[in-house]
């Protein structure tokens, strides 16, 4: 039985040198095999006394699953190490570049545009639109600007004949859903408008997004309030906000808002103009279709290439229309 | 209106300082647009007199002068051309500081002692160029500072007028605001009524009383035109941004920065027979005192003798009958005209003055004849002369009335949110100088005054009070109203995912002017009525665009220019065309690639972009919206003719796609090959709402087949035959080959195609799909001539 002990160790010493799964499963086939060094173990167990077969079968057994278990192991090792030289080959570079699908951007007109119409919805306003070739009524008469009002000169306008135009604001989409519909009205009229002016500060293109709120009991209070809060929610900062008594042909009273833009040397606020509004002038109710007795309502206007500038510190107008890519792939 | 702060103050003066000056009245609604000091910063002039001037005995051209401040004399080396002993001039001594810096020192200049500098209005920063030194009154006090005595611790306000405060374009009006605003003291100048010294009148009659209620006139005889304006009034109209021009026009644009009250001043030696104040008649041409020629308008209102016109009313007058060198005897106007009469004329002519500014907004109706008796005034002062009486020529009827205004006490708490006190809303209304002329249970009647035009409803009236009681001091509420939920269908797809949709596809969105170039929209779409701007401003940007193609290829041009060598650029927007008279405004949604396929990378070879990339990519775009869309071979004149193609939905066309013409990219200078696609987007918006249909849980069973067909039958019809023929439990097809080659022989292409057939509820058997699948090969074969490839 001393031979036994041996078998296990020669078996061991040579497990561990094997260097395949393949001479793993030959020293299978020679220790364990039905022909097995090991195995042929078992055949001399008749020579002993049947009360030692047992103890003797034991051992062998034992002997048989140690060597089984050392050549488990041993694959185990094989595989795994191969397993590692496998992945090692198949390592790369993962710093080079994805093959990315690159993508486009939004216009930051678009981008401004949109964030001040999700402002809106938000509120429960819907967004109107309305035709960019109009006519001189809807974009002035209604709105209170009669032919010979000295505010036409505000508005260079570019005509195709005496009553045909480019729109100068969004406004005139106000008077068509007013028009159409009953009150009460929320909307914001997003679109592009024209002026027949062009130089460092103007294009003769740009875009509006105008508001309407028309409901009975609207005062210049909540006016006041909405604007204030889409400022400070646009530039997602709390911001002075101030309202400067001013003129437009369609409201009354009627505001330039001015926001904080920054400190001058003393401390106090630099002021800097960035939208208009006002309370519905009558008048623009009446064109409309609207009783001005029961209603009341304000309206508000903003320059969108304005904001858009402020908030991504374009300062140069004219680029927005250049299309340059290098530009339009910053937003 | 600009104007001089001390000006202002010698109307009204609160203790506030420029700045919270600017600040109030900006926010009274009276925007400052900037300020300026009126002189630059300079120290140590002081007021000389030239006693005597000698040659230099080195130069030709400089003077040795002496000269006195009144208590001692000083010798001074003067170079400029002007310099004559007994002018008063300033007088910078030694020790002075000048702008820009320049200290004065004791100098010698060619070997003689220079002892200080005479001053040009140029080295006092007063004016940007002057010939000569800046000759002052020969009253001018000797030896006071130049700085008080031209008033120049003084600053240019600009304030720019809404067009309703027409009121406020005068310094009688910005007082009038200012003192109201703090409740101080307006002092008006005295302007009494000037005795007539003779008894001569001109007639005038009005024939347009409704555009001209009220015209006042008078001669005055025996003027001294070559008299000089005085220093005071020069400055007055400098730092109102006016020339000084002479005495008499001078005065009469004193009178109107004044009061505001634009005024005339005709050479009564012109004029024939009478003043008429009429339409003007056909054909008639006047030339203005600009020196340019008009043929005016019927509808002009102007003023006339009996044989010409001789102004536009209110806006400008005529080169020959004003006031000239040799004009000896004037006759004043001072008319009020309707705003309605003028508004817009200056306009029609191209002119913009500040007569018409202010006649077409409104000026004060009740003050002509105060105008009329204030320029005599100052006119008697300067250039002499002996006035007749003041003739008025006045129609009730036509003439503005002081409106009556009701106020509803309830309806301020309306409109502004904000409960104010009875005596409250009085008191800042009796400040603005209306009157009450009636209270009554809701509220009152008020009269407004006459200076104000923007006085008539109700609402004119809240928004004076919020104006006064500060906009800033209004309260803020939560917002109110209903709210109004709008619909937002969901088959619809909105342009903004279309957009996103389009930016994951690698575009980037560009926004082009509407309107375009007509030589390139004439390339472009050479069929379509484009329609044309009256008033373009440019020749390349006059024509609105029939589509988005010329504005997207202007972008791509200009992007190449910049090395841009991969560009896919899209837009969304209008496109106007002429349909039988009809303008129709569509919107569009465009997209331009050119460069290559995929931005430079080391994972594939560089390949330029093709058809059947844009086409993906509109096929992407259409996927998400989930419509029956086909796609058919067409033309277009902007694109190759081999290369196009257009998405149909409904038997209609819904939007272009292909390659752009090799001529028009040549013409633009475009390189490499364009591809371009433009839908409808009304048209395509409209998708469906998903509609759940089981799933199969039995397998599918795939067959593929190689066919060789006529290389001109498109894919489409392949298609179609292997929808209509490959039986009900067909789920879908897919074509995985083009091959075009010899091995398949000349005019043939191979298209390898694979299709998928699975039933709902059990296993298909193999003999059901082979039979579909043969059917497919027989119908190939029947319809399209197609063989099997072997």
């Amino acid at each position: 039985m001393d031979n036994l002990e041996n078998l296990v160790g020669q078996a061991r010493d040579a497990i561990a040198s094997a260097d395949s799964e393949k001479s793993l499963e030959q020293l299978r086939v020679e220790y364990l095999g039905k022909k097995g060094l090991i195995t042929a173990q078992l055949k001399e167990l008749g020579k002993l006394n049947p009360a030692d077969r047992p103890a003797a079968g034991a051992k062998i057994n034992e002997a048989k699953q140690q060597v089984q278990t050392d050549i488990n192991s041993a694959k185990a090792e094989l595989a795994a190490i191969a397993e590692a030289q496998k992945l090692a080959a198949e390592a790369i570079d993962v710093t080079l570049p994805g093959r990315e699908p690159k993508a486009g951007t939004l216009h930051p007109v678009t981008r401004t545009m949109q964030r001040i119409e999700d402002f809106f919805i938000r509120c429960g306003y819907s967004v109107e639109e309305g035709p960019e070739i109009e006519d001189d009524y809807h974009n002035f008469e209604a709105l209170n600007i009669p032919s010979h009002h000295p505010a036409r000169a505000m508005h260079d306008t570019f005509y195709f004949d005496q009553s045909t135009l480019l729109r100068t604001h969004t406004s005139p989409v106000q008077i068509r859903v007013m028009e159409q519909r009953k009150p009460p009205f929320r909307m914001i009229c997003p679109g592009r408008v024209y002026r027949c002016d062009s130089d460092m500060t103007h294009t003769p293109m740009f875009h509006q997004v105008e508001g309407l709120l028309v409901d009975k009991r609207v005062s210049f209070a909540d006016l006041k309030s909405t604007i204030v809060e889409f400022l400070q929610e646009f530039f997602e900062k709390d911001l002075e906000v101030r309202f400067r008594p001013s003129y437009f042909p369609f409201t009354e009273p009627s505001a330039e808002v001015d926001i904080e833009w920054g400190r001058n040397p003393d401390g106090s606020i630099k002021w800097l103009e960035v939208m208009g509004c006002g309370m519905v002038h009558p008048k623009v109710f009446k064109s409309s279709g609207v009783d001005p007795e029961i209603y009341t309502g304000f309206a508000f206007g903003l320059g969108v290439e304005r904001l858009a500038m402020l908030r991504y510190g374009v300062n140069d107008l004219r680029v927005f229309f250049e299309n340059d890519m290098r530009f339009l792939d910053q937003f | 209106m600009k104007f001089s702060e001390q000006w202002l103050r010698e109307w009204t003066n609160p203790e506030l300082s420029t700045e919270a000056l600017v600040q109030q009245i900006t926010m009274a609604g009276l925007e400052v647009d900037g300020t300026e000091p009126v002189a630059p910063a300079f120290d140590g002039v002081v007021i000389a007199e030239v006693n005597q001037v000698e040659p230099h005995p080195d130069a030709d051209k400089l003077r040795i002068c002496s000269v006195t401040d009144g208590s001692d004399s000083y010798q001074v080396v003067c170079g400029a051309p002007n310099v004559h002993a007994g002018m008063r001039v300033p007088f910078a001594k030694v020790g002075a500081l000048l702008p820009k810096d320049f200290k004065i020192t004791k100098a010698k200049i060619r070997g003689v002692e220079s002892f200080g500098m005479l001053c040009a209005e140029e080295e006092l920063g007063l004016a940007e160029k002057s010939d000569g030194l800046m000759a002052l009154a020969p009253n001018a006090p000797l030896g006071d500072s130049i700085r008080s005595y031209l008033q120049l611790d003084d600053t240019i306000i600009d304030v720019d007028l809404t067009p309703n405060r027409s009121d406020c374009l005068s310094i009688l009006g910005l007082a009038r605001e200012v003192a109201t605003l703090n409740r101080g003291i307006l002092e008006e100048p005295e302007i009494g009524e000037i005795e007539k010294a003779v008894e001569d009148v001109f007639p005038v009659r009005i024939e347009a009383p409704e555009a001209c209620p009220r015209y006042v006139g008078r001669i005055i005889k025996g003027v001294d035109i070559s008299k000089k304006t005085p220093q005071w009034m020069v400055e007055k109209l400098r730092r109102s941004g006016l020339r000084s021009i002479d005495p008499v026009v001078d005065v009469t644009n004193f009178v109107m920065l004044e009061l505001g009250q634009p005024m005339h001043a005709f050479d009564l030696a012109e004029l024939s027979g009478a003043i008429v104040v009429r339409h003007a008649k056909a054909e008639e041409k006047l030339v203005l005192l600009d020196g340019q020629e008009i043929a005016i308008q019927e509808q002009t209102l102007v003023i006339a003798d009996e044989e010409k016109p001789l102004a536009l009313a209110g806006i400008m007058g005529g080169e020959h009958s004003g006031v000239s060198r040799e004009t000896r005897d004037i006759f004043l106007e001072s008319a009020f005209f309707a705003p309605l009469a003028i508004a817009g004329k200056a306009r029609s002519y191209g002119l913009h003055t500040d007569s018409s500014h202010r006649f077409e907004r409104g000026v004060d109706w009740r003050h002509q004849a105060r105008a009329v008796e204030r320029a005599t005034q100052l006119l008697l002062d300067i250039v002499g002369g002996a006035p007749g009486p003041v003739i008025e020529n006045v129609n009730k009827e036509h003439l503005p009335e002081a409106a009556l205004v009701s106020l509803r006490h309830q309806k301020i708490d309306e409109v502004l949110g904000i409960h104010l006190d009875r005596t409250e809303v009085e008191e800042i209304l009796a400040r603005l100088g209306l009157i009450v002329e009636k209270v009554n249970k809701d509220g009152w009647i008020f009269k407004s005054p006459s200076h104000r035009f923007d006085m008539a409803i109700e609402v004119d009236l809240i928004e004076e009070i919020a104006r006064i009681y500060g906009y800033n001091k209004l309260p803020t509420t939560e917002s109110v109203g209903r709210m109004v939920i709008p619909s937002l269908p969901e088959e619809k797809t909105s342009l903004r995912k279309l957009k996103l949709h389009l930016t994951s596809l690698g575009y980037q969105e560009a926004v082009t002017y509407s309107f375009v170039d007509p030589e390139i929209q004439r390339l472009i779409e050479p069929e379509l009525e484009s329609i044309p701007l009256a008033n373009p401003i440019a020749s390349d940007m006059s024509d609105m665009r029939t589509s988005l193609w010329p504005g997207l290829l202007k972008a791509a041009v200009y992007n190449q220019n910049r090395q841009q060598e991969r560009i896919r650029l899209f837009e969304s927007g209008l496109r106007f065309v002429k349909v039988n008279d009809n303008i129709v405004q569509e919107p569009m949604l465009a997209g331009l690639i050119v460069g290559p396929a995929e931005s430079e990378n080391w994972t594939q070879a560089k390949r330029p972009v093709d058809f059947y990339d844009v086409k993906g990519d509109v096929e992407a775009l259409l996927a998400s919206i989930d419509g029956d869309f086909s796609w058919k071979s067409a033309r277009h004149p902007a694109l190759h003719p081999g290369q196009t193609a257009v998405v149909m939905r409904d038997e209609v066309s819904v939007g272009t796609l292909g390659g752009l013409h090799p001529k028009i990219a040549k013409t633009l200078n475009l390189n490499g090959s364009v591809y371009l696609f433009e839908l409808f987007l009304n048209s395509i918006a409209n998708g469906r709402v998903p509609k759940y249909e089981g799933l199969s849980r039995f397998p599918e069973i795939r067959r593929d087949l190689a066919i060789i067909i006529d290389e001109s039958t498109p894919y489409t019809e392949v298609a179609q035959v292997i929808r209509d023929c490959a039986g009900e439990w067909r789920v879908n097809h897919q074509i995985f080959d083009v091959y075009q080659g010899e091995s398949v022989g000349q005019g043939k292409k191979s298209l390898a195609m694979g299709i998928v057939w699975r039933h709902p509820e059990r296993t298909l058997r193999d003999e059901e799909v082979t039979e579909a699948f043969n059917n497919v090969i027989s119908e190939l074969n029947d319809r399209l001539g197609a063989s099997l490839r072997s």
